[in-house]
């Protein structure tokens, strides 16, 4: 506990041996190693470009969000990084080190000759468990909001089976449209970060479709969503 | 030596540009169609104000840049995106012109026309793009010879936003609908809470025009807030949202130089918001003034050059428009990384 009580006061993590791993839009993403035990700290900082009453209603919203829907995920069998501590005044949350990579990483690493070959049966068992466990995720009415392949871990002790993290963006809503929009923000950032991943998008909805009956309305809606985004484009 | 003459006309602007192989800018003009406060432009008008200005602006190029049309090696025009009638009559003063002077034409996409201007003029090697304009909003990254689009907006884009909203206060559009609400802002002191909308890499503006014009129309709100609040809440909040999707595509893409292209891109405040999100990263930012960053006549020459060094031409047969035209749908023959 004193350690706990300790990094309540302090402002700098690296003081205290944490080890800097991301910085992302929102937050840095340290590294500690807790009483033998590997944590993860998330903080959210200032982000000097935005007006600072924008900065700390959308700061203290998402990370109120990034706790409830981790709970949510977790009650409901959905593997997400398991909640050790939260500290509003410091916006940092501390939960489990998952030991494993990122999706993407794992794409990188095993798709071969720049993604001319991305079919292999791990990377189609990976793809087919990522659109079940989104299905699962919406049929708890939650959207992630910011699904990419580097948000979805691959936990290396279950044989690389995954961990949904940085929800953040998330929020609660019934509304196929709102399914949609996450599933498009997916394919968005599946196919611009992974060239030649069309198929294995495909394989995701396959599954997402498989895994629900509510998943029809959620892929027809999808269809919408695309065609509203490439019509759009109008002029410069 | 290469010198490549291009003409951009794919909404209310026209531009005739001359550059060199060596990125030289020889001449650079262009003439904006204008209308009236309260009013958008229109394709059909739009279309006979390119027409009748085209031909006077090519004379004036060449003077301008001393040089003759046998000095021109060829034609780059945009084939799209863009508006329809606008962008055919440019096309075919160039099919003209090419019979003309017998020289050959490259088609360009308007959006990889932006973001290399945005490289040649700045020198940034390899960054993520923010490309801000009033038919566009995407955050852009290239890899494996394609500019990959990782975020974009579901909705309107922002400079339609921004114009649209002009409208409803009644603003000129000269020079810019932007640039008046940019000037009005910074006389604006308090925050309007308007609807904040980031979907991972994803924007939306639909909502918050709406939830702004209601504001704007409602005599009641405007007894609290001034215009110069509404332009700077709308530009506070609307700029955050790419600032931050713009990040967290550096952060997954691992890049540490952002790019802002486009007409939206010359906003001092968005530039000032990146530069501050980009020193809280170690980050690098690029900016363009309106010469090179509101659509131009150089950025299509300099496209077109890219694509006709490699000997790379379309045949006249083929030198069609089309309103949509997707930035990662080119083949990037000239980058190697
Ligand atoms: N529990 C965890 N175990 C192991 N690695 C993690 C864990 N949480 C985060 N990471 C690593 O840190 C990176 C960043 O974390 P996260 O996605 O939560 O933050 P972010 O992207 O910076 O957030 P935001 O998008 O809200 O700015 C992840 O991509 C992952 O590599
Ligand atoms: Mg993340």
């Amino acid at each position: 506990m004193s350690d706990l009580v300790k990094m309540e006061g302090i402002t700098d993590l690296t003081k205290i041996g944490a080890e800097l791993i991301s910085q992302g839009a929102e937050a840095k993403t340290f590294k500690l190693n807790y009483f033998g035990m590997e944590c993860i700290i998330k903080e959210r900082f200032v982000k000097t470009y935005r007006h600072p009453t924008l900065d700390s209603k959308i700061s203290n919203k998402r990370i109120l969000q990034e706790i409830r829907s981790l709970n949510k995920c977790k009650k409901n069998g959905i593997d997400v990084p398991g909640l050790l501590f939260v500290d509003i005044v410091q916006t940092r949350i501390m939960m489990e080190f998952v030991n494993g990579i990122t999706v993407k990483q794992f794409l990188y690493n095993n798709c071969e000759n720049n993604y001319q070959n991305t079919q292999t049966p791990e990377i189609i068992r990976i793809c087919r468990e990522i659109g079940q466990q989104v299905c699962k995720i919406h049929d708890l009415n939650l959207i992630h909001g910011d699904l990419t392949t580097s948000n979805i871990l691959l936990r290396t002790s279950t044989n690389n089976s995954t961990v949904f993290i940085d929800f953040g963006l998330s929020y609660t809503s019934t509304l196929a449209e709102d399914k949609a929009v996450d599933l498009y923000v997916l394919e968005r950032a599946f196919i611009s970060t992974h060239p030649n991943s069309e198929s294995l998008f495909n394989e995701i909805l396959q599954s997402y479709k498989d895994s629900s009956k509510n998943s029809p309305s959620v892929i027809n809606r999808l269809d919408q969503v695309r065609l509203r985004g490439r019509k759009k484009l109008a002029f410069g | 030596m290469v010198i490549v003459m291009g003409f951009e006309g794919s909404a209310n602007k026209l531009g005739i540009g001359i550059v060199k192989d060596d990125g030289t800018i020889l001449s650079n003009i262009r003439h904006t169609y204008i209308t009236p406060p309260g009013e958008g432009f229109l394709p059909k008008d739009t279309a006979e104000h390119h027409r009748s200005w085209i031909i006077s602006l090519v004379k004036r190029s060449l003077t301008e840049s001393g040089l003759t049309h046998k000095d021109i090696d060829c034609l780059a025009y945009t084939k799209g995106p863009g508006m329809g009638p606008p962008l055919r009559s440019v096309a075919v003063t160039v099919r003209m012109l090419s019979q003309l002077w017998k020289k050959p034409i490259v088609a360009v996409n308007h959006c990889i026309a932006h973001i290399e201007m945005g490289r040649l003029i700045t020198g940034a090697k390899n960054p993520t793009v923010l490309y801000v304009s009033g038919g566009n909003t995407q955050v852009i990254s290239y890899s494996l010879k394609k500019y990959r689009i990782f975020g974009e907006t579901i909705d309107i884009a922002v400079g339609n936003c921004l114009d649209r909203f002009a409208r409803v206060i009644n603003i000129p559009n000269d020079p810019s609908p932007g640039y008046n609400i940019e000037q009005l802002a910074k006389k604006g002191k308090n925050l309007v809470e308007l609807p904040y909308v980031t979907k991972g890499m994803d924007v939306s503006f639909g909502g918050i025009l709406s939830n702004i014009e209601s504001i704007a129309k409602n005599p009641v709100r405007l007894k609290e807030y001034t215009v110069e609040d509404l332009c700077y809440s709308l530009q506070e909040t609307v700029f955050s949202m790419l600032v931050e999707t713009a990040e967290r595509a550096m952060a997954h893409c691992g890049q540490t130089e952002i790019l802002a292209v486009g007409g939206v891109g010359c906003n001092e405040r968005l530039q000032q918001m990146i530069n501050q999100m980009v020193s809280q990263r170690n980050g690098q930012s690029f900016a363009i003034d309106e010469r090179y960053c509101i659509d131009n006549g150089a950025m299509i020459a300099w496209a077109g050059y890219l694509i006709f060094k490699n000997n790379i031409t379309t045949p006249l047969c083929e030198t069609s428009t089309t309103q949509r035209f997707r930035t990662d749908q080119v083949e990037v023959t000239w980058r190697d990384d």
